[in-house]
């Protein structure tokens, strides 16, 4: 018996190459998506790292009577040619508002248009001959320079791509969230306990469980139609505003957050609640006080990574209006009010190619957000989980 | 207890304030994906040369625009919805059937269509009826007697002088107001004259009523649906060097460095052309207005005006440096004249002219 073990017989070669190649080819799906991974980062970084900074130019902006009436006197021309229009534009506004500012001169870096932004990072342009030259003459005494760009965190949505921005889609994103949270997570929390804890085991609760299974693999588009139908047209809820998104993205996110919960409560082991139970504790004491702060810390990585999940969807959010153009942040729960993934896609179809930039940039922060969650749940997880 | 309370009183408070919506200080738009960028950029205009809120624009696509817009005549809808095509009189009914009673009918400017390709390629000159030819599933046989399934894999099989080079489309899907114009423009404004398609209508008019207006587009991977998004079709164009795009003038003249636009019927998609209505196709882009909201919503007279302001839709204006092709000066000033007045649309404008 110990021979043909030792032995290099043909069927044990045989099942060692098979071994080999099995090997070998799950190396290489694991190289294939590494592969994947990188190509993207890669496409997206060499993208979107141009648009942290912003050609901007050194000026006097004067502000008086005259550019009052006509803000193109504001800054002296042909300078004015170079400077954003969306910056100009701005200003008798400005002195209308602070009277106090007319008749002074104010040297500050302006933003400039985006064709001269795009000539100064050697990507494609339609500037002039005459303003190339021109441009060229104010960099090499220091008043054009690429400067960072704080705009693309401070400015909401724009049609000019040098001033576009992620704050109100960024703030949108918040706001959905929140509401997805304080929705999602008490109400999935407490049906995970009712079915881990107090259910009994009868056809009703498998039938129950079974669909939660069902809901958590439903394309996310169905879940807008279901927002659509529930909260506009039944509660009227407001068509684009982060209550409406954020409870439909709430539904989308409960199942998720009720397997990932009964997954925690179900690691708890008997003998806790045994013991609880044993020492004269109430159903409601044993969980309370014993069962919940064990399952905890499953019970927010859970929720965490659900809540992520629902921070990059946009297809439900389709449905219900909120891929839309709204530049100005939502000041509540009521107002119109876009989110990060919107922004991104409606930044892919524009016609203007300085926009590509800016959407790379847009998933950047996107990638950066949903790491950091997902760092997070690891963290929790790690932090505070309990070996039995 | 106290807690139920607090539970209690935060869920009536919710409740409450979603009521409470129905008062808003903000302009709600919808409509057309071609009109979009153009009604943002006012938008985003006005909220930065004024202290009104900016308006919010949701891309609908003009069909889908119109259906919110005539839900109803209550603040909960729609003020202004953007088209790329006329409102059709069903639409009317359907307004006027919900208590939409008063719109006006704003035009705003042209859109051109243009076919376009990667520069590598020549100047070519295409006819309405080649890309009828070319895009069409079915097409009259050699003898022109009856209707065949499209053969065409080539250009100089349907015209000996064109190039031998393989037919590609890469155009919008049928969701789309661009491929609507399309059909229009090109195939049923030649199919409906064309007698080897509407006899098949005279003859059944229940069963072969596609026939009256041909413009079904072949499936056979001639003509690929690229999606709405225009700039994807674009970077196909840069791949694909014998393939032909369909997309609108503002995505054409982005690339102009790098595509080059075919001549239809010999004209050049220059904006003097499409505005002059030389060139064959190009369609006219409207807004259509609330006039109820009128003064309920602030700011609504502040947008329209700033939209129909030279500065905007005139020669030179700030529309036309993002690709709007702007009305001759009269229509311009008749456009404003309608907003001005609150001229009500009627079933007979939307009938009578093209």
């Amino acid at each position: 018996m110990s021979e043909s073990i030792l032995s290099q017989s043909s069927a044990h070669q045989k099942r060692f190459r098979a071994e080999k190649r099995f090997k070998a080819l799950s190396m290489m799906a694991l190289l294939l998506a590494a592969s994947f991974l990188v190509f993207f980062f890669y496409d997206i970084i060499s993208k979107g790292a141009s648009a942290m900074q912003q050609a901007e130019v050194l000026v006097d902006v004067h502000y008086n009577q005259e550019s009052l009436d006509n803000y193109n006197k504001a800054v002296e021309s042909p300078i004015n040619k170079l400077v954003s229009r969306g910056y100009l534009r701005t200003l008798p506004l400005k002195m209308k508002d602070h009277p106090e500012l007319l008749g002074t001169t104010v040297q500050e870096w302006v933003v400039l248009d985006s064709d001269i932004d795009q000539y100064l990072k050697g990507k494609p342009n339609r500037l002039k001959a005459k303003h190339k030259k021109l441009v060229d003459e104010l960099v090499t005494v220091g008043a054009i320079q690429l400067n960072f760009n704080s705009g693309f965190f401070t400015n909401g949505d724009s049609k000019m791509p040098e001033l576009a921005g992620i704050k109100s889609a960024t703030i949108g994103s918040l706001y959905l969230l929140f509401i997805t949270m304080i929705v999602a997570l008490p109400i999935g929390v407490m049906t995970a306990l009712y079915l881990e804890e107090y259910a009994p085991d009868n056809r009703l609760t498998q039938v129950i469980e079974v669909n939660i299974n069902n809901l958590a693999a439903i394309p996310s588009i169905l879940f807008g139609l279901l927002g659509l139908a529930i909260f506009i047209s039944f509660f009227g809820t407001p068509r684009s505003s982060a209550l409406t998104g954020g409870l439909t993205l709430a539904l989308m996110t409960l199942p998720v957050i009720i397997i990932s919960a009964r997954a925690a409560l179900r690691a708890v082991p008997g003998s806790i609640r045994e013991a609880a139970v044993g020492l004269g504790a109430s159903r409601w004491q044993t969980i309370w006080h014993h069962v919940l702060p064990l399952a905890f810390p499953g019970i927010l990585t859970g929720s965490i990574i659900g809540l992520a999940q629902a921070m990059g969807e946009t297809a439900p959010l389709l449905i219900i209006g909120m891929m839309a153009y709204v530049p100005d942040s939502p000041g509540g729960f009521l107002d119109a009010a876009t989110v990060l993934p919107a922004q991104i896609y409606t930044w892919t179809g524009e016609s203007i190619r300085a926009y590509s930039e800016r959407a790379a940039a847009g998933i950047l922060v996107l990638l950066a957000i949903l790491l950091s969650l997902n760092g997070l749940a690891v963290w929790l997880r790690k932090r505070f989980e309990t070996r039995w | 207890m106290n807690r139920k309370l607090i539970a209690i009183a935060s869920v009536a408070t919710i409740c409450a304030s979603a009521g409470v919506a129905q008062a808003r200080d903000q302009i709600n738009i919808v409509g057309s994906s071609t009109v979009y960028p153009f009604a943002s950029y006012v938008a985003e205009e006005l909220g930065a040369t004024t202290h009104f809120k900016t308006p919010v624009i949701e891309s609908t696509g003009s069909g889908g625009g119109m259906k919110l817009f005539c839900e109803g005549d209550g603040l909960d809808t729609p003020d202004i919805t953007n088209a790329s095509r006329r409102m059709k009189d069903k639409e009317l009914t359907l307004c006027e059937s919900n208590g939409v009673k008063s719109i006006t009918e704003v035009v705003i400017g042209f859109d051109g269509i243009v076919i376009a390709q990667n520069n590598k390629n020549g100047a070519i000159n295409l006819t309405r009826n080649e890309l009828l030819m070319a895009v069409a599933a079915e097409v009259p046989s050699k003898d022109g007697k009856s209707l065949v399934a499209n053969p065409y894999q080539y250009w100089d099989q349907i015209n000996a002088s064109l190039p031998h080079r393989k037919i590609v489309f890469y155009g919008p899907p049928t969701s789309s107001g661009t491929r609507d114009a399309f059909e229009d423009l090109v195939m049923k404004h030649l199919t409906k004259h064309m007698d080897v398609y509407t006899a098949l209508y005279h003859a059944d008019k229940e069963k072969n009523k596609k026939y009256k207006k041909y413009k079904t587009i072949r499936t056979d991977g001639v003509y690929v649906p690229a999606g709405e998004n225009d700039n994807l079709i674009v970077q196909k164009l840069l791949k694909d060097e014998s393939a032909f795009g369909i997309f609108g003038y503002s995505f054409y003249e982005e690339n102009i460095e790098r595509l080059s636009a075919a001549n239809v019927e010999g004209v050049s998609p220059q904006p003097s052309a499409i505005s002059s209505g030389e060139y064959p196709v190009s369609r006219s882009l409207y807004f259509y207005i609330k006039n109820s909201h009128i003064n309920q919503i602030k700011g609504m007279t502040d947008y329209v005006n700033l939209f129909l302001n030279e500065k905007m839709i005139g020669e030179g204006g700030n529309l036309s440096d993002i690709g709007l092709i702007p009305l001759p000066k009269a229509e311009r000033d008749a456009s404003r004249a309608r907003f001005a007045n609150h001229t009500q649309v009627t079933m007979d404008d939307l009938k009578s002219k093209k």
